[in-house]
């Protein structure tokens, strides 16, 4: 690892300040460190956001659940509050790596990093979640541009994520058994009027299947998904999964995240 | 006093693991010591055109950089194969050299070329990537089933073949295969793996200038035996001016049985600047440059009668040695593989062929079970196909095929002195309720799963090994092993064994052997192994030899202590020395019941003046002192042996396979500390069944490690499997005095086949290779749904 300046801001508008092309912000680390560690990426300073206080914790109200963006795994795998709220997104956080990431990746991370087999991604889709940011509001739909990609700019913070509290929803993953990321994890949310089928893991950024949630808003069932065919052009194929493989998950894995539902 | 030997006694070295106190090499820290980099080649296979350290060597905090010019110019020797094994046509194997240091071409992605020696770490390296090395980039070969046909990797070596051996009678096979009812074949892959010890390699070298003495701290399962290999064939010192430690070592399977390139380099080097040298090797290295396992291709066949008489066993297989052939890299496909391939069946007539190819991976080696495995893996893959082809109960036929009395004459090498193989086999369908086998099956179908069932029968030759036998076989030293008791005046117990502990509890069950023989209190044992400079030369922990072979020698030599303790009683209370009887740690005289405790006669040895009332107890020819040694040759091999059942469920939709039972009924003979062997027993399931579902180590065509971290190499977590149903047969081994077998690589050999017949059942007896991944899973559920479909 190279040498590099380490900074703790106090609150947004210091981490911000600090931030230039060649910085990056700290929340658990899980992926900055050993990308560091292993070369991959090299950065001038490190400008930690842990300590800022607004960042972290739980709020629910009748519509919808906003947690901190340095909150980490275990506080939303834990919470009698999410658990209540949205039970499928404390279970989304509890399946997340193993316990020491939980212990020390946060929500805001997962989200600003966007790996195309990351978990929170999809609960964001699916959610109709608002990506609060130091400088204004982003609709997840607008939010997740490709892999590794995002609508932030340089020196922007994302402060919160406010989910909306679905009528139903349920998040099942088929992990990569090593890494335990999703090779396909596919999260629906029924919603008052629409369905939402966000699927992580098959492509190369995490998306809403529409037909799914075309066919599930028609009739919420099992039944109507069971035997789609998906296309797999666009699907990721790697050692673990070809893309044919990938494409049977997401329809398994929404089947099973409806019946869950 | 209660024997100690059968209980579970709470292991010794635990407090020390479980506060943090273990002291392991990377926690060695030498006044005034310096930090290693190894530059690596990025190539699998290349020839160097230029290398240039001049950048390097201006970087800040550099010491030293030393490359394979000056390895070879200080005629610092090579990495070595410990066996030598010959072709079919008589001809020897064919190992190329193995420098420390690449000079001239690199073999494998990890070869080192140079050492970057720096004030810290940090700066070493830095430096590191400064070396610029001018690589011509060649064609690796990397398959193991194609790489006779690949471009030569060393030069003189033809085909990429080191050896083409033959153990068995071909002529004999033939006639018995001309005589079969029907004959049963099968193609199988025993994927390569990598064994993932806990601790990472590491050493820290040490020279003393005054007494010119080398010491190497390092990650060894056989410390004798690398500073025997070092001093040896890699010229770095003189064996006495060599002293190497292993102090605790955080696992090793077989991975650190090997003198490694960084062992010899750092010490060679630690002469060479003067100074104290620190390597420890990072997980990403671990993955590359550790030894690997396994890597066969095997096509077997096997001929029958109708009613499920076996007559006869072909077993033709390509094993992958890697880039180079290391310590025991030839012994395992071929003397440890071979002659366990026939398995727990009389089968009149068998041969094995192994065709040992060099690739340009990551030299292969001996990984817990080395051999046998893969030998395990052939017989029992095979058998389970042979009962679904001629509709035999899978048990029924196996006991049908296992021998009626023992000792029994296996096959192709091995006299199996004891066992009852239909005992274990009995017994294990009971722990695993075989019998409900159907109606968990059934349930499983209503929940639209499949569910199979999977059994293997297993022997293995281990306790490795006589030395008349494994000399004869091209063994390059006989593998006894050492002992040395030594009592301290004062009554406490030291015993030296030249066996080492990574993990198996030496401390523990060595001293329950000895607190059992001599009647001290355990606590007042201590073991003591890992150091050269300590106890006398011994072969080290590996083909679960430490109780078989090193245990043994432990008795012996306790048993000469008593000895002489009689003769020093006798004197002492002036009694015939046979009239002397030794129970419980006293020595009493059966005449007169007069006793001395085992401590007042150490204590007596050690004071052989007048003293009070006590004259010399030294009978006449004695030497003062109470300690003796003991190196135990054993007779035989022994042959731990046992029936695995494994159930799993499979998800037809997602592939995934459920182990759902796993059933272990072992006979180890007798059993020393239950808990330990509970323990080992759990770690080899552990392992096999990692290999059978999801350990993989995966090179693409151009020799670069696809599975290197644990991203994409998966190795199992406590959630992969269920609770282990555990039971034992035990059979005393006839062949040494404390009836044992050893039972350190049963899990791992026994359970891949069990698994995969399991998994192999569950899809109506397709084929599916190691590791059954959720994506062939569901391939082969695909195939069932659609030949069932044509079928109705």
């Amino acid at each position: 690892m190279k040498d590099f300046n380490y900074h703790s801001a106090k609150d947004s508008k210091e981490a911000s300040k600090l931030a230039s092309s060649s910085s990056a912000f700290l929340a658990g680390g899980m992926t900055t460190i050993p990308s560091m560690k292993l070369g991959l990426a090299t950065y001038k300073d490190l400008i930690d956001i842990k300590n800022i206080k607004k960042l972290s914790g739980i709020k629910v109200s009748g519509k919808s659940v906003t947690i901190g963006a340095a909150t980490k795994h275990v506080e939303v795998s834990n919470s009698k509050d999410v658990k209540k709220a949205i039970p499928s997104l404390s279970s989304l956080a509890e399946g997340i790596g193993d316990p020491q990431v939980r212990n020390r990746g946060t929500i805001g991370g997962s989200i600003a990093n966007n790996d195309p087999s990351a978990d929170y991604p999809s609960a964001c889709i699916a959610l109709n979640a608002t990506i609060h940011t130091n400088e204004r509001k982003i609709e997840a739909a607008k939010f997740f541009k490709g892999m590794f990609e995002t609508a932030l700019k340089k020196g922007e913070l994302i402060e919160a994520i406010e989910f909306q509290i679905p009528e139903k929803s349920s998040y099942q993953k088929h992990p990569n058994p090593a890494s335990r990321y999703a090779i396909v994890g596919v999260y629906v949310a029924k919603h008052k009027g629409d369905v939402n089928v966000a699927v992580t893991g098959a492509k190369s950024c995490v998306y809403n299947d529409k037909d799914m949630s075309k066919a599930l808003t028609g009739n919420f069932s099992s039944s109507s998904i069971d035997g789609m065919d998906l296309d797999s052009s666009e699907m990721n194929t790697d050692m673990h999964a070809s893309a044919e493989f990938r494409a049977s998950l997401v329809v398994t894995q929404a089947k099973k995240a409806v019946d869950a539902c | 006093m209660a024997s100690l030997v059968g209980s579970r006694v709470e292991r010794k070295e635990d407090k020390r693991f479980l506060t943090g106190k273990g002291r392991y090499t990377a926690d060695i820290n030498l006044a005034n010591q310096t930090y290693a980099i190894f530059v690596r080649s990025p190539h699998a296979r290349a020839s160097i055109k230029k290398l240039n350290i001049d950048k390097a060597l201006k970087s800040s905090g550099v010491v030293s950089i030393l490359t394979g010019k000056e390895i070879a110019d200080d005629k610092i020797g090579g990495l070595i194969a410990g066996w030598a094994i010959r072709s079919e046509d008589g001809t020897e194997m064919k190992c190329p050299g193995n420098p420390p240091l690449a000079k001239d071409n690199v073999n494998f992605v990890g070869d080192p070329v140079a050492v970057v020696i720096a004030e810290s770490l940090a700066e070493a390296k830095e430096a590191a990537e400064k070396v610029e090395v001018d690589y011509k980039v060649l064609k690796a070969v990397t398959s193991t089933a194609d790489a006779m046909n690949g471009d030569t990797i060393h030069e003189g070596i033809d085909k990429n073949l080191c050896f083409d051996w033959l153990l068995g009678d071909r002529q004999k096979v033939k006639e018995a295969f001309d005589k079969a009812d029907k004959v049963i074949s099968i193609d199988i892959i025993n994927n390569r793996l990598i064994p993932n010890a806990m601790e990472p390699r590491a050493c820290v070298a040490d020279y003393n200038a005054a007494s010119e003495e080398i010491t190497l701290y390092t990650t060894s399962q056989n410390p004798h035996l690398s500073r025997l290999i070092m001093s040896a064939f890699g010229n770095v010192a003189p064996e006495h001016k060599l002293r190497v430690v292993a102090p605790d070592v955080g696992g090793g399977f077989g991975s650190k049985i090997n003198v490694y390139n960084e062992d010899i380099v750092c010490s060679w080097a630690a002469k060479k600047i003067n100074r104290a040298i620190k390597w420890v090797a990072e997980r990403s290295e671990s993955f590359l440059t550790d030894i690997h396992g396994r890597d066969h291709v095997t096509h077997a066949e096997l001929a029958v009668t109708k009613d499920g008489k076996f007559l006869g066993f072909k077993n033709e297989t390509i094993a992958n040695l890697g880039a180079y052939a290391r310590v025991f890299g030839t012994v395992t496909p071929t003397y440890l593989f071979g002659p366990c391939a026939t398995g727990v069946y009389e089968i009149p007539a068998a041969y094995t062929n192994v065709k040992a190819v060099y690739t340009n991976t990551a030299p292969v080696d001996a990984y817990r079970g080395a051999g046998r495995p893969e030998a395990t893996y052939t017989i029992e893959r095979l058998v389970e196909k042979a009962s679904m082809e001629l509709g035999i109960d899978k048990t029924e036929l196996r006991i049908k095929n296992f021998p009626t009395a023992f000792p029994f004459k296996q096959t192709l090498v091995h006299t199996v002195d004891s066992g009852d193989y239909v005992a274990g086999m009995e017994k294990a369908k009971q722990m695993a309720d075989y019998k409900g086998f159907e109606a968990r099956r059934k349930e499983s179908e209503a929940k639209g799963k499949l569910r199979g069932i999977g059994v293997t029968s297993y022997f293995e030759a281990c306790g490795i090994a006589p030395s008349a036998a494994v000399m004869s076989l091209g063994c390059g030293v006989g593998l006894w092993e050492s002992a040395e008791v030594r009592f301290n005046p004062t009554g406490q117990v030291t015993v030296y064994t030249g066996s080492h502990s990574h993990g198996q509890s030496h401390q523990t069950t060595f001293a329950q052997i000895a607190a059992d023989e001599l009647g001290v209190p355990i606590e007042n044992i201590d073991i003591v192994h890992g150091d050269t400079d300590k106890g006398t030369f011994g072969m080290g922990t590996y083909g679960s030899r430490s109780l078989a072979v090193g245990g043994i020698a432990i008795v012996n030599a306790c048993k000469k202590i008593v000895e002489k303790g009689k003769r020093v009683t006798a004197k002492m209370l002036e009694a015939n020395p046979e009239d002397v009887e030794f129970k419980d740690g006293e020595f009493i005289v059966s005449k007169s019941n007069k006793k001395k405790t085992i401590g007042e006669v150490a204590f007596a040895c050690y004071l052989p003046g007048v003293r009070d009332e006590m004259k010399s107890p030294l009978p006449e020819g004695d030497e003062p002192g109470l300690k003796e040694t003991s190196f135990y040759d054993p007779s035989n091999f022994s042959f731990p042996a046992g029936t695995h059942i494994a159930e799993v469920e499979i998800d037809p939709e997602t592939g995934h396979v459920k182990l759902e039972k796993y059933t272990a009924c072992d006979d180890f003979g007798r059993i020393i500390n239950p808990m330990v062997v509970e323990g080992q027993v759990h770690g080899g399931l552990a392992q096999g069944i990692g290999q059978a579902l999801y350990e993989n180590a995966e090179y693409d065509e151009t020799g670069q490690l696809m599975t290197g971290s644990y991203m994409d190499y998966t190795m199992p977590r406590a959630d992969n499997f269920p609770e282990f149903n555990i039971g034992y047969t035990c059979t005393h081994a006839t062949t040494n005095p404390l009836g044992v077998k050893g039972c350190g690589e049963a899990g791992a050999i026994a359970a891949p086949p069990t698994v995969m017949n399991a998994v192999i059942d569950a899809l109506g007896g397709q084929e599916v290779t190691m590791p059954a991944t959720a994506e062939k899973v569901w391939k082969a559920c695909k195939n069932l749904k659609k030949s069932n479909a044509k079928a109705a």
